[in-house]
């Protein structure tokens, strides 16, 4: 369980220096704001694009987070001593990926009350279900994500790097989720054919997690 | 290989296209509904064809480099996906103008449409995370594990982008209905076609290997020049 | 002889087709120090990378105590001391070393006693970004000992310290000497390292051009071993 404690370093890094964490919120607020003049906020369609508008701004968010992952192990070359500790690269790269797996969400919570306000979405009486794809949808970025991070890492261009890989890739998982999203704040339930988006999310992230962890010493050695 | 036997091939390819070119306008007859516009599928199936076994090498070299650590592996992974690239271009390009003279639009979000573009996408980021990277090794390994990647990820959005498309039927049909292709002529012609395009795309293959070993014999000489 | 706590056998590793270390192999047993020597670019900061770890050899064979440097069991008897000094601004002193003590499978208690053996005890809980550069240089020992490592791999360990820091170095190693730990260190500093040093080795573009025992003539004339053993 040494991910827990790379993980639980991560939090606390950030949490003390909150650089991503505010970065990260304030332009998922002001996409939620832009997004306003993209579209008539009050009208009755909102609900059909609620989904997708609310997984862009969490994916433009996400990026921000995502790139802090790795390169926050820059400074003072703290990457080569953990590449160099007894952690594997797996429990590593897992630790690494709850660590913005938990900012995410965080922030995913955050603009979801702001989201309805501005909106007009109920949101409340699906908040568990909702929550649940929120988890899914997440943790297959975030794993995607932390990936490309490690990628990407030691370049000079990595901020442009990562959301240029990161979001052709991650279409299935977006696209489940913006659906799932925009069934359960239209008021629907998930059922019959919908239940192919959920398995396609979960789908996504059992592949995606374990091509990760199979592949992540090769990219953190050299 | 030597420099004979590519050029050999690719004349082979080059002679083949233009018989081809030759059948296609002014043998095989119009197609009953789309008119004389259906000949484009003799180029946009068959590049599309090209294209996939191009990925397909691709992951087979990038597998290989990550096994081998031979940096041969890593550029044919490298030449293939540019080369796939091209294909991939000439495919979704002729798919607009086919798509603009029956649908009237050059671009009506079909699912196999979205889908090729989303994997032209995904493959030109292989290609940008190898210009980012300086060293050979370390540009191999990365893009190596991003081109096994990119495949699985292609695949999976490959039936995603079809459950989405078709669970919001828009006012456009699906390519498959357009198979009255069944005419025997018609087929052999695409396949005939689909061979000539992978000659082509194998001669591209090779001259790019062969310019990608070069450069890193190059790259390597300079190397132990600055190191003098 | 008993096995060799590191073996270094036949290794070459390449930079595209430019091979930056060509059939180096040594071998150092405990109690043994290795004092690496070599201009800019010969390949030392390769070859410790390769020890510890870091990166894959393109051939041939490294062993620690007998095993693979990519085994968890080889990696947490290794003390790595690099050019950066591997520990975090934001988190303060204590916070840094217990993480390292978690993650090397030790005591937290270990990182108190490391604080006051570098002098850093009256700063525990202060974030490191608020150090002096010596504190940071301090610290970073700290962190490199604190798991009691038999193999110690040091770049360049003693070019950017100062002159406390220094002396707390030099104190741990020939401790960790005499303890019969192995040490492995790039270095340009010849006179600290040559005090500390058993053997010798030389690098020259990625050649191991001398290895053999540190003999008194080194210890007088630092530039000896170039004169004598390099080609360039």
């Amino acid at each position: 369980m040494i991910f827990l404690q790379v993980a639980a370093k991560d939090l606390r890094s950030e949490l003390r220096t909150k650089e991503s964490l505010n970065a990260s919120l304030s332009f998922a607020v002001v996409i939620l704001l832009l997004f306003s003049f993209a579209f008539d906020p009050s009208g009755e369609a909102v609900a059909e694009f609620s989904g997708g508008l609310l997984w862009l701004v969490f994916a433009f968010a996400g990026a921000l987070i995502l790139n802090r992952s790795f390169a926050r192990e820059l400074p003072n070359d703290c990457l080569e001593v953990l590449i160099a500790s007894p952690v594997s690269g797996a429990q590593l790269f897992l630790g690494k990926s709850v660590a913005s797996f938990v900012l995410l969400l965080a922030i995913e919570l955050i603009c979801l009350p702001i989201f309805g306000i501005f909106y007009n979405i109920t949101w409340t009486p699906k908040f568990w279900p909702l929550l649940g794809i929120f988890l899914l949808g997440t943790w297959g970025m975030t794993i995607l994500g932390t990936l490309f991070s490690a990628l990407t890492v030691n370049l000079s261009l990595r901020e442009l790097m990562l959301p240029m890989l990161l979001y052709p890739m991650m279409i299935p998982a977006l696209m489940s989720a913006m659906r799932l999203t925009t069934i359960l704040l239209s008021g629907n339930d998930i059922g019959g054919d919908d239940l192919v988006w959920l398995r396609l999310l979960i789908g996504f992230d059992v592949v995606f997690t374990t091509l990760a962890l199979a592949l992540v010493e090769t990219i953190l050695v050299r | 290989m030597g420099k004979n036997i590519r050029l050999g091939i690719g004349a082979l390819a080059g002679l083949l296209l233009l018989r081809n070119l030759y059948v296609i306008l002014f043998n095989l007859p119009d197609e009953m509904e789309q008119g004389p516009i259906y000949r484009i599928f003799y180029y946009h199936l068959p590049a599309y064809f090209t294209a996939m076994c191009c990925y397909m090498t691709a992951l087979v070299a990038s597998v290989l480099y990550l096994t081998k650590r031979n940096l041969r592996y890593d550029a044919i992974a490298m030449s293939a996906t540019e080369v796939g690239l091209a294909f991939a271009a000439v495919n979704l390009i002729t798919g607009m103008i086919w798509g603009r003279v029956i649908w009237g639009i050059w671009w009506a979000w079909d699912a196999r449409l979205t889908w090729a573009l989303i994997c032209w996408l995904v493959y030109f980021g292989y290609l940008m995370l190898r210009q980012a990277i300086d060293d050979p090794s370390e540009r191999a390994k990365n893009s190596a594990v991003l081109s096994i990647f990119s495949f699985v990820s292609v695949a999976i959005t490959y039936k995603a982008i079809e459950w989405w498309r078709t669970q919001h039927p828009g006012p456009v049909l699906s390519f498959r209905t357009g198979q009255q292709l069944i005419d025997p002529e018609m087929e052999r012609m695409l396949y005939t076609n689909f061979f000539a395009l992978l000659l082509l795309a194998f001669v591209m293959v090779t001259v790019r290997l062969n310019q990608e070993n070069l450069q890193r014999q190059i790259d390597g000489l300079r190397r132990r020049a600055h190191a003098l | 002889m008993s096995v060799p706590v590191l073996a270094v056998e036949h290794v070459y590793k390449y930079f595209g087709d430019y091979p930056a270390l060509r059939d180096v192999s040594f071998s150092l047993h405990g109690g043994e120090c290795l004092a690496l020597l070599g201009r800019n670019g010969a390949g030392k900061t390769t070859m410790l990378k390769i020890l510890a770890g870091l990166s894959g050899a393109a051939q041939g064979e490294v062993k620690l105590f007998g095993d693979s440097p990519r085994q968890a069991s080889a990696r947490r008897r290794i003390g790595l001391l690099g050019h950066g000094i591997g520990v975090y601004d934001e988190l303060t002193a204590i916070e840094n070393l217990t993480i390292f003590a978690q993650l090397y499978g030790v005591s937290k208690t270990v990182a108190r006693e490391w604080l006051e053996r570098t002098q850093l005890a009256h700063v525990a809980d202060s974030p490191v970004r608020e150090f002096s550069r010596g504190m940071r240089q301090r610290l970073a020992v700290a962190r490199a000992f604190l798991h009691n490592p038999s193999l110690l791999i040091l770049d360049e360990p003693f070019t950017a310290l100062d002159d406390r820091a220094i002396a707390l170095l030099q104190g741990l190693l020939s401790d960790a000497k005499a303890a019969g730990r192995t040490i492995i260190m790039s270095t340009h500093q010849l006179r600290e390292a040559m005090e500390l040093a058993t053997h010798v080795a030389l690098i020259e573009r990625g050649k191991l051009v001398h290895f053999g025992p540190r003999t008194p003539e080194m210890l007088m004339d630092p530039g000896y071993v170039y004169r004598t053993f390099g080609a360039v």
